[in-house]
């Protein structure tokens, strides 16, 4: 059991893990937490996690571990891992299931007090067009050949289709697309898991919701972002549904023998890794970038389902209800980026699991719009209290591979909530504060209540105080479509 | 023999034991059927409860065999419970009823199982995937125990 006693505090938002922990951790670990914050995940296995993600070979600097971690397996999730390219591992236990689990921001000029009396309507046709719900099928069905060019294509697929426009396509990281992505390394299981859910949400934690942009923090920065107070925005937070959880499945029980071939040990076998340059490694790098692929392209089509709901409200009734996308990030993905360890540019393979990217100003990787802000980062709330869009800095990319916080982060086991809170009673209460919930499940809706997760204000306090993101706008949800 | 669910911060987990492998295999199937909303007594009472998170339909029961070679019956238990899975997810079917035969073989171990169940009406609740998450069959007072981790 790890205690605070072990920790090294560096400041009152920064701690470390020293190397000599534990005789198998190859790195230290980085904590950006404050006490209380660390307090709330000394009671699960978060901290024991990372450790055991710092022995994986050929990793660099320090593992580094948000504010909003909790208890995963393998990872903790709120983990960032680099290994140095192409010798070090990539492992799909520390990028995670849900390949390309993300986020994506939508912006509106609609005013929240015009929109106020058409709100129940769009969250019903939201409801209708962005489906969600366990085994519930997406938009559309594609047949195989199809879904291998979604594989190789991701958001361009769905630019071809007429799904997207070109400025969506430069506002997703990537641009929505992974290079490398190799759909003969997906297995026929996964493909036919997938070829039925795009433009799905599936269950769990995922959501579609219409968010109003309350404060501005940084009003320069919000309004190159395209995000104006008082008005309307969209957050849709799913990944790579079946196909991406079976592409993990498929590659932790196939890499079981990796580690035994290259004489890997590990403390955890969901850790489970091959280098990159191994065939093993390649094979999973290829189908994980597939997956990825779908995940783009799904969260592309849920925007446009989004937007023919709310033309269909909006139209001729207000002006100017077009969506336009601030950003779309992953917040679980492998990514081959060059970064600064130790005074030297390093190539790496940066493992974020339940992190996002937080690319700071001047990164070759940002569309023109934001070379001078930083790219968006997204922090959705937990369910019915708020979300926070921030900015990159130099410093994410000095401190955490240029990464950031993913959202509130889990206190409270799925179980335990459900036993604290009754759906139907946490529907009354957020209905009462002006949130329309629509929701396939109300125990469903209970382990996503508010008081299952940290406080988000507090995980972005601590972020912005690292200087790894800058506060740009806080949303408020005033509708909220989940399965 | 039995299964109880475990705390976990974000996921699912379960605590399962048996007096024998075979028979672990069989609760974990059943444990995990019960996170995803299954009556306990599925086995027993096939067919609709009203109100029940979960519900098969009464119709002719579906029956497969899952065949499959591991080096450890760790990886085994994961192969049989995400076939699990996808048969729910995939086909919408569900397994009541198990006969698990496990034998060595030159790869280590070797699992068969035939299995009879029946589509499911509704559900409202999936296990997404089955993870190798501290993973270990133990021999316990009880017999043979392990802990599984669900993503949900």
């Amino acid at each position: 059991m790890i205690g605070i006693q072990n920790l090294t505090k560096i400041s009152d938002h920064e701690w470390e893990i020293p190397q000599s922990f534990r005789a198998d951790m190859r790195v230290p670990v980085r904590i950006f937490a404050t006490q209380v914050l660390l307090e709330q995940i000394m009671d699960d296995k978060s901290l024991e996690q990372a450790v055991n993600a710092a022995t994986l070979p050929g990793l660099v600097g320090s593992v580094v571990i948000m504010p909003d971690m909790h208890q995963g397996y393998g990872f903790p999730i709120g983990a960032v891992a680099a290994t140095e390219f192409p010798q070090g591992v990539v492992s799909p236990g520390g990028i995670g299931y849900d390949i390309n689990c993300g986020i994506r921001l939508l912006a509106s000029d609609i005013e929240y007090e015009a929109a106020l009396p058409h709100l129940d309507a769009l969250a019903t046709l939201l409801n209708t067009y962005c489906p969600s719900g366990v085994g519930v099928e997406g938009v559309m069905r594609v047949n195989i050949p199809e879904l291998e060019r979604v594989l190789r294509e991701g958001s361009r697929w769905a630019l071809k289709n007429g799904y997207a426009t070109e400025a969506d396509i430069a506002r997703t990281e990537e641009g929505g697309c992974l290079d490398g992505a190799n759909s003969a390394k997906v297995s026929d299981r996964a493909k036919q898991r997938g070829r039925q859910q795009i433009g799905s949400v599936g269950a769990g934690n995922h959501f579609v919701e219409v968010d109003l942009v309350e404060s501005v923090l940084d009003p320069e920065t919000a309004t190159i972002f395209g995000l104006h107070q008082g008005c309307l925005a969209v957050q849709i937070h799913c990944g790579s549904r079946g196909l991406g959880h079976q592409v993990c499945t498929d590659y932790v029980q196939e890499l079981q023998a990796a580690v035994r071939h290259y004489g890997i040990e590990l403390p955890d076998r969901e850790l489970v890794c091959a280098p990159m340059d191994s065939p093993e490694g390649q094979a999973y790098l290829g189908a994980m970038r597939a997956a990825a692929n779908f995940a783009f392209a799904n969260r592309q089509i849920l925007a446009h389902s989004a937007q023919r709901a709310f033309e269909q409200v909006f139209a001729g009734k207000l002006k100017g209800w077009e969506l336009r996308q601030v950003y779309d990030i992953a917040h679980n993905m492998g990514k081959i980026e060059t970064h600064e360890v130790d005074g030297e540019r390093v190539k790496v393979c940066v493992h974020r699991k339940g992190a996002t990217r937080a690319f700071g100003p001047g990164s070759p990787d940002l569309p023109p719009e934001y070379q001078s802000t930083g790219q968006p980062v997204l922090v959705p709330g937990s369910m019915g209290t708020a979300s926070w869009v921030l900015a990159g800095t130099e410093m994410s990319m000095a401190r955490s591979f240029g990464s950031c916080c993913h959202g509130a982060g889990r206190t409270m086991s799925r179980a335990k909530a459900k036993h604290d809170v009754r759906g139907d009673e946490l529907r009354r209460e957020m209905e009462g504060r002006g949130i329309r919930v629509r929701a396939g499940s109300m125990s469903g809706l209970a382990e996503e209540a508010p008081k299952a997760y940290k406080d988000v204000d507090e995980v972005v306090e601590t972020v912005c105080a690292a200087e790894i993101a800058r506060k740009v706008a806080r949303l408020r949800p005033v509708a909220v479509v989940k399965g | 023999m039995g299964f109880e669910e475990i705390a976990h911060t974000a996921d699912w987990a379960l605590r399962v034991w048996a007096d024998d492998l075979e028979k672990l295999f069989v609760e974990a199937a059943r444990g995990m059927y019960a996170l995803s909303g299954a009556q306990p007594a599925l086995s027993e009472v096939e067919g609709q409860a009203e109100g029940a998170a979960l519900n098969l339909s009464k119709g002719p029961k579906v029956k497969r065999t899952f065949e499959a070679e591991a080096q450890d019956a760790e990886s085994l238990l994961v192969a049989f419970l995400s076939e699990l899975v996808y048969a729910v997810e995939q086909e919408q079917l569900m397994f009541t009823s198990f006969q698990v035969g496990m034998s060595e073989c030159s790869a280590g171990w070797r699992l068969e199982v035939e299995m009879a169940g029946a589509p499911i009406v509704s559900i409202n609740k999936a296990i997404k995937a089955v993870t190798y998450h501290n993973l270990q069959i133990q021999q316990t007072a009880r017999g043979y125990e392990v802990e599984i981790v669900f993503d949900v």
